[in-house]
């Protein structure tokens, strides 16, 4: 345990293979969102209906690609769209969700959570209250009916993605808080008058961070599957914008006929979820000590 | 855990679920969509609107209605689903049952699952086959039930047809009305045809709900077993020439099932909040699928209800499994815990 500690933590980094393999995925996702518009060959948009349905082009032997028509690689779906531009514009949402739903549900859960676990009291009482009754639902439920509540689109998705999941991230920093509360330097901290927000931002925060890091990631990861389930019980973004869970939930409709609408982007979607897990179970083993063998 | 602290815990679910209900209440009440305006026929005065809102108790303040809501719930009464017309809590009486059935068969197989693959990977611990299975058990976890279940139809509904991916029992099968588990009457009565086309429909579902929660219960059954192995005890039980799977089974499992079990509540209630989705991808009646029809229905007083025995179900399978744990656990008598 304590030689593996010496070792710097780039290096024990790069040798995990979870973390290696996470990121390499993670970047790809990036990559992929950012250069949508080189990578796409088509217009995600763009309907084609004397082309609709075909099979991926490795899989379309039988009958030879019209001559001067773009060649659809992955296929394309009922409205004859370019299967393979919808699911790089989607990684585009997808990411985007992840990201944004990540970053507010982390701000608030462990705003809350540090005021809970520091201040204790009725502040704690009120807050841990809050989180049984959240805790209380199915959250797939509650997010179906939040965003039928809210009105379907983008930021009501990612709003209540947050709203859903910002007990992930209080429960967890609400309990480190309570432990670090009780050591030495945030004592000694308080006898020199520091004010409790300080202290929560500069001495313990930094002790929460490798934890927040690892909830962060997961979180991405839930995040582009609770999209995926809203957009599936309809209740997503508008159905011509191209999502991997849109797409999942038109594909289901014509499975038997054309099953690669539904397999990709399912596909996409467990690789995308495949690597953030990788990724946030490889940084908890090196970041948290205490996981450490 | 002692009768007092127990009593404790019941009164501190209440104001959960107070707040269960207010929460749900005050989200439905903002709703912009009108409950009324989707069941009024074409061409109903606004006089018959405004009798059918009085019906419903929507002519009151947000306040009062909530107000009458937590007392008509008290007496018992949940109202009457504007979608289905039917009390509301007749229907929660038929469709609780085939989601509690379903949620048992899966929370089932995810133990048996979970326990055979923690317990061999424990017994084959730094060979390639232990590898295989830790990584096997990563990656099905990683993968949640809603993606699952797609896998499944996309086998079971495309691939190779063998099991049904919809309902819940075969339509052509006569079913006793009288109670809502089918599964458990029928294996009662020995109607194994029943039985059978029950259990072929619960097949893919129930996998879809099981299997991420299998792979994370062996996952924390082999982290407690290398522990429990690692112990003195168990060294002692080698030294007296036990057997491998003896030590394995008798000495270290007992002990290192703990963790696991408290777990596996938490899991429990997770599973059961799973079937909202995973009823609604194999269209199987129970109270999940039901859910997500009221919430699309506007239905407030059967949304309510089906929120509010979620609430419920949550909050005693926890209450019960840290019962079991205390009572399973001599150390942990006594304790505060």
């Amino acid at each position: 345990m304590s030689a593996r500690l010496h070792i710097p933590l780039r290096q024990r980094l790069l040798r995990n293979p979870r973390v290696v393999l996470g990121a390499f995925i993670c970047a790809l996702l990036v990559l992929v969102s950012l250069l949508a518009p080189w990578i796409a060959p088509l217009d995600p948009q763009d309907q084609d209906l004397i082309a609709s349905f075909e099979p991926p082009a490795l899989m379309n032997t039988a009958q030879p690609a019209i001559e001067g028509e773009a060649t659809h690689w992955l296929g394309t779906d009922n409205l004859g769209r370019d299967v393979l531009s919808r699911l790089v514009y989607g990684a585009r949402i997808a990411l985007w969700v992840a990201l944004a739903s990540a970053v507010l549900s982390c701000a608030i859960g462990s705003t809350l959570g540090a005021l809970a676990g520091y201040f204790g009291g009725k502040c704690d009482a009120l807050i841990s209250r809050m989180v049984d009754v959240w805790m209380s639902f199915p959250p797939v439920l509650l997010a179906v009916v939040l965003v039928s509540v809210i009105g379907t689109g983008l930021w009501s998705v990612i709003a209540a993605i947050v709203i859903v999941d910002w007990t992930r991230f209080c429960r967890v920093v609400r309990a480190e808080t309570q432990a670090q509360k009780a050591l030495d330097y945030v004592t000694s901290a308080r006898m020199l008058g520091l004010s409790p927000w300080r202290i929560i931002w500069t001495e313990i925060r930094p002790n929460v961070v490798p934890l927040l890091i690892t909830l962060f990631t997961l979180e991405m990861g839930v995040a582009i599957v609770v999209e995926a389930i809203l957009s599936f019980v309809g209740l997503s973004l508008a159905s011509g914008e191209a999502t991997w869970g849109g797409m999942i939930g038109e594909g289901r409709l014509y499975v038997n006929q054309a099953p690669w609408l539904m397999v990709l982007p399912m596909l996409c979607m467990m690789l995308a979820v495949l690597g953030l897990n990788a990724l946030g179970d490889g940084l908890r083993r090196e970041l948290d000590p205490v996981v450490q063998r | 855990m002692s009768p007092q602290l127990l009593f404790k815990r019941l009164l501190l679910a209440l104001p959960t679920l107070f707040g269960v209900g207010l929460v749900v209440f005050i989200l439905m009440r903002v709703v912009p969509g009108d409950p009324i305006a989707m069941m009024i026929p074409p061409g109903a005065s606004p006089q018959d609107i405004a009798t059918l809102r009085a019906h419903y108790g929507l002519d009151h303040s947000i306040a009062v209605q909530f107000g009458i809501w937590v007392k008509e719930v008290l007496h018992g009464n949940f109202g009457t689903s504007i979608t289905f017309r039917q009390d509301v809590l007749d229907l929660i009486g038929e469709r609780l049952p085939a989601t509690l059935e379903l949620g048992i068969v899966a929370m089932l197989l995810a133990c048996v699952l979970g326990g055979i693959v923690g317990v061999l990977s424990s017994a084959w611990h730094g060979g390639a086959l232990a590898g295989l299975l830790d990584g096997g058990a990563a990656l099905v976890q990683s993968i949640p039930d809603f993606l699952w279940g797609l896998v499944f139809i996309l086998v079971f509904g495309v691939l190779l047809p063998w099991l049904p991916v919809s309902g819940r029992l075969d339509p052509a099968l006569s079913q006793d009305a009288g109670t809502g588990f089918i599964l458990l009457s029928n294996v009662a009565r020995g109607r194994w045809d029943i039985v059978g086309s029950l259990l072929s429909h619960m097949v893919a579902p129930a996998l879809a709900l099981g299997l991420p929660v299998s792979a994370m219960l062996a996952r924390v059954l082999k982290a407690s077993m290398q522990e429990a192995l690692g112990s003195d005890y168990v060294m002692l039980a080698r030294l007296k020439g036990l057997s491998g799977t003896r030590v394995l089974l008798r000495e270290a499992l007992p002990n290192a099932i703990t963790p696991t079990l408290s777990l596996s509540a938490v899991q429990f209630a997770f599973l059961l909040g799973g079937t909202v989705l995973i009823e609604r991808l194999f269209s199987y009646p129970g109270i999940g699928s039901l859910a997500i029809t009221a919430v699309i229905g506007r239905d407030l007083p059967l949304i309510q209800a089906v929120v509010l025995t979620f609430a419920v179900l949550f909050i005693s399978i926890n209450l019960a499994v840290d019962t079991l744990v205390v009572a399973l656990n001599p150390r942990l008598r006594g304790s505060k815990a």
